[in-house]
Formats: structure tokens, C-alpha cells, sequence
């Protein structure tokens, strides 16, 4: 019965995934209190920058950023604060997988979340805003994806590094928001410039190339750094 | 890897100016149970996060047979460790928390082995999340965890916490099967009462320093408290 071996990279990540999905379908907590904090968000919004039917230039593009920032870090948190909890942070530390395994299935079940809520938001917006964030569908999702994948790879590796701190409610936004600047300026540019009366393709593209150039070398950064940040 | 011993040579560890453990020298071999005793705050759950690699001592060095920290995900897989925290997700049933386990662990029949342990811990008809159970229910789906994998060194933190009877003589019986079957267990605790039998040797801690204590007469307790006051 003595495992040889361990488990791949892949099963790992999947694992960790599988199990986050889980707790989360049975628990709804998080989608929940994120889904609230976005749609009320958009809603405050809504009110400040759309007047007589027609919004402030430009403001439906920041507005859906701003508001997959901060439930992100809101489900960031959340994420990681289950496995402070019991410790099990540390016990997923004591088994022989991959640690970078580990993060790469805590970031799928946070972008996985992610993805929940702006199924939700993005139409919302277009409906308070009047914004066409339909009318290039696939490089909306492409940019939307993009710059997710971008937060939620620097947000995970920090909620982990911060699980054990005691201000860690407090440090993860202080930490994560001035790294992921860029990658919220492009994604604010990438979708402004597709909800423009002449949308440009092109620019939209650049701004995409760009959030993609972050998305590598943040989670880079990230699976090279993970395992020593998390050694005590 | 396999390994039949872990020893502890001069081994300290600070936490800043603070330091926990100081120059500690200690070799426990496969079969063999090892009580870790002392006050609180004596070192006793840093000197277990030590031996199960999740904090690199200060200074000195922690030898598993011929091979060091280093060995990694390798050795990782042959340490089994139930933690002051029970390692265990609460919306979780005890069948999900430990195949979650058994396959982080690369357990080879993961059907088998969890029903064997959830049998064991007395929990295989509960389908309930975790966090519904007793303390005393957590800590035994717990211990099955930490043993899941049939770890080479067992590391136990107050393993006795919240059990009940029945619960600490099957305790007790699972310690004596873990030493015939060639384990190391090193355990803290503070239940002498308990281990007084059980354990092969035990190792007072006290300041950060390791304390012999007589083999002599009396209870362990007597022992104890012969050794605190002689230190």
C-alpha cells in the first residue's frame, strides 16, 4: 500500500480543483457573497454614472473591472481562509504532490468562481449601461478571460503566502492591487475600445497580447516562487 | 525512500529573538513509540513541525536514515501527521476527506484503503459533512488520515484530545499495531495517565531543552514529575 510514486501535475491541480468546486457547491458561500458584492457594486454604479439612459464615456468598461477586482479579492480571501481554518493548508504542504500543483488548483477553482460571477456582472452591465459588450462576444471573453486569469494568478499565490498573517484581510488588497494595475489597464482599455461607436479589432487585440504577456509572467513568477513563499 | 530511524543532531530553532528549541540530540528508530512531554509552549509542537519538514531547524541538522530534508516529496510521502488542528475539511464527509487524501497521497487502491479506515474509525456509515461530528469523531477520522498512507514515521499531536473509552483503548491498540508494524511515533502529549504503557520511552521538554528522565520506579507521572523538579 506504500505509495512509490506520486500523484502527476496534472491530477494534482485537478484535485485541489475538484475538492474547492465541491465544498463550494455544498457551502454557495462564496459565489454568493461575491455574486452580492459585484451585482451591488454595478448597481451603486449604475446610479452615479448613467443619467437619463446614457452613461458616462467609457465608465461600463471600468466599472466591470472594478468590480471583478474587488470580488476577487473578496473570493480570494474566502478561498484561502477554508484552509486556514483546520490548517489544511498545511496538511495539502505535508503530501508528496507538486507544490506548484497545489497553486495551480487553487487558481483554477478561484477562476472558476470568477467566471460564475461574470456570467452574472457582464450582462448586468450591458443592461445598466447600455454597453454592446456583446457585439464582439469572443473578444470580450478572450479579454475577460485574460485579465482573470492575470488578477487571480498574483491574488492566489498572495492569499496563500498571507494565510497564516494576522492582517491578512488587510494586506491582500494593499498587496495585490498595485501589482495588478497593469493588467486591470488593459483590461479597462482592451473592453473600452470594443464598446466605442468604431470598435477596433486591432487595438482590442494589442490589449489582449498584452494582458496575455502578464497572465506569463505573473504565473511564471508565481510557480517558481510558490513553494519557497510557503515554507515557513 | 525508506528510512529506519530519525535522529536529531544539536537541533535549534528561534522565531526571531525567541528560541523554542536549543541544541537538541535525539534518535528514535522504527518501532519504536517516543512520548514528547513538557508544559505548554515547551517546544513540543515545533519539534514535531521540525521532524515532519514543515519547519527547517535554525541550526543542526534532522537525519531520516541516511537521507536529510532535502529528500523532499519523497519523504513527505512516508510521514503521517495529525496536527493540534485536525488537517480535516468540514463540508466534507469523512469518505470525501479521506479519498481528497488518499489520492494527494497516491494511495494505490483508494476505494479499499478509505473503507478500511472509515471501518477503523467507526465512522462508515456516516455520510454527513464533517462538520456535524463530534470532536472526539474528528479526531479519529483524523488519526486515519495521518495513517492513510502508511507512513514510515507517525507524528502525533495530542492524539488523545476529545476521545472517549472506548476511543482511547482503541488508541492505545492502534499505537501497539503501528509499533509491531515497524512505524516511528513520536508523540506529544499531555495525558501520562494514557500513554503510561504505551510508550516505549519518553522525553521531557523544558526550555527548549531535552530533559532525560529516569527509567526508574513510579508512574510516568511520578517520573515527571521527579524529572521537572530535578531540572
Amino acid at each position: 500500500m506504500s505509495p512509490e510514486s506520486r500523484p502527476s501535475f496534472a491530477a494534482t491541480a485537478w484535485l485541489v480543483t475538484k475538492k474547492d468546486l465541491l465544498i463550494e457547491l455544498r457551502s454557495r458561500e462564496v459565489v454568493y457573497t461575491t455574486l452580492f458584492f459585484a451585482v451591488a457594486c454595478v448597481l451603486v454604479f449604475a446610479f452615479g454614472f448613467v443619467r437619463e439612459g446614457v452613461a458616462v464615456d467609457d465608465a461600463a468598461a471600468g466599472i466591470l473591472w472594478i468590480a471583478i477586482a474587488f470580488s476577487g479579492t473578496l473570493a480570494l480571501g474566502r478561498t484561502f481562509e477554508r484552509e486556514r481554518q483546520n490548517d489544511t493548508l498545511r496538511a495539502l504542504m505535508l503530501t508528496p504532490a507538486d507544490r506548484p500543483a497545489l497553486y495551480v488548483g487553487k487558481l483554477m477553482g478561484v477562476l472558476v468562481l470568477l467566471a460564475a460571477v461574470e456570467a452574472i456582472v457582464v450582462p448586468l452591465i450591458a443592461l445598466m449601461f447600455h454597453a454592446p459588450l456583446f457585439a464582439f462576444p469572443l473578444m470580450t471573453a478572450l479579454l475577460l478571460t485574460a485579465g482573470t486569469i492575470g488578477f487571480a494568478a498574483v491574488g492566489t499565490l498572495f492569499a496563500a503566502m498571507l494565510v497564516r498573517a494576522r492582517s491578512r484581510d488587510v494586506l491582500l488588497p494593499i498587496l495585490l492591487y498595485p501589482i495588478t494595475i497593469p493588467v486591470i489597464i488593459a483590461g479597462v482599455r482592451g473592453t473600452a475600445v470594443l464598446l466605442q461607436p468604431e470598435a477596433s479589432l486591432p487595438v482590442a487585440r494589442m490589449w489582449l497580447s498584452i494582458l496575455v504577456f502578464f497572465d506569463v509572467v505573473f504565473i511564471t513568477l508565481a510557480l517558481w516562487t510558490f513553494e519557497p513563499a510557503m515554507s515557513e | 525512500m525508506d528510512f529506519q530511524s530519525i535522529s536529531f543532531t544539536d537541533v535549534s530553532r528561534h522565531f526571531g529573538r525567541r528560541r523554542v528549541l536549543n541544541k537538541i540530540s535525539v534518535r528514535c528508530d522504527a518501532g519504536e513509540i517516543v512520548a514528547l512531554l513538557g508544559a505548554n509552549g515547551a517546544g513540543k509542537s515545533t519539534f514535531l513541525a521540525i521532524a515532519a519538514t514543515l519547519l527547517p531547524p535554525s541550526a543542526g541538522v534532522v537525519h531520516y536514515g541516511d537521507s536529510s530534508m532535502a529528500a523532499g516529496a519523497e519523504l513527505r510521502a512516508r510521514i503521517g501527521v495529525l496536527g493540534h488542528d485536525l488537517f480535516i475539511y468540514p463540508e466534507l464527509s469523512a469518505f470525501e476527506n479521506l479519498a481528497f487524501f488518499a489520492r494527494a497521497y497516491a494511495v494505490r487502491d483508494v476505494s479499499r484503503t478509505v473503507h478500511a479506515a472509515l471501518e477503523r474509525a467507526g465512522l462508515e456509515e456516516r455520510d454527513d459533512p464533517v462538520g456535524r461530528f463530534s470532536r472526539g469523531m474528528r479526531q479519529r477520522l483524523a488519526l486515519e488520515r495521518a495513517l492513510l498512507h502508511d507512513p514510515r514515521l507517525v507524528l502525533l499531536d495530542e492524539p488523545f484530545t476529545g476521545l472517549d473509552d472506548a476511543a482511547t483503548t482503541a488508541l492505545r491498540s492502534r499505537l501497539a499495531d503501528l509499533r509491531s508494524a515497524g512505524c516511528i511515533v513520536l508523540l506529544a502529549t499531555h495525558d501520562l495517565e494514557t500513554i503510561d504503557g504505551v510508550a516505549d520511552r519518553a522525553l521531557l521538554l523544558r526550555g527548549g531543552r531535552l530533559i532525560s528522565m529516569d527509567e526508574g520506579p513510579g508512574s510516568l507521572r511520578d517520573r515527571y514529575r521527579r524529572a521537572s523538579r530535578e531540572s
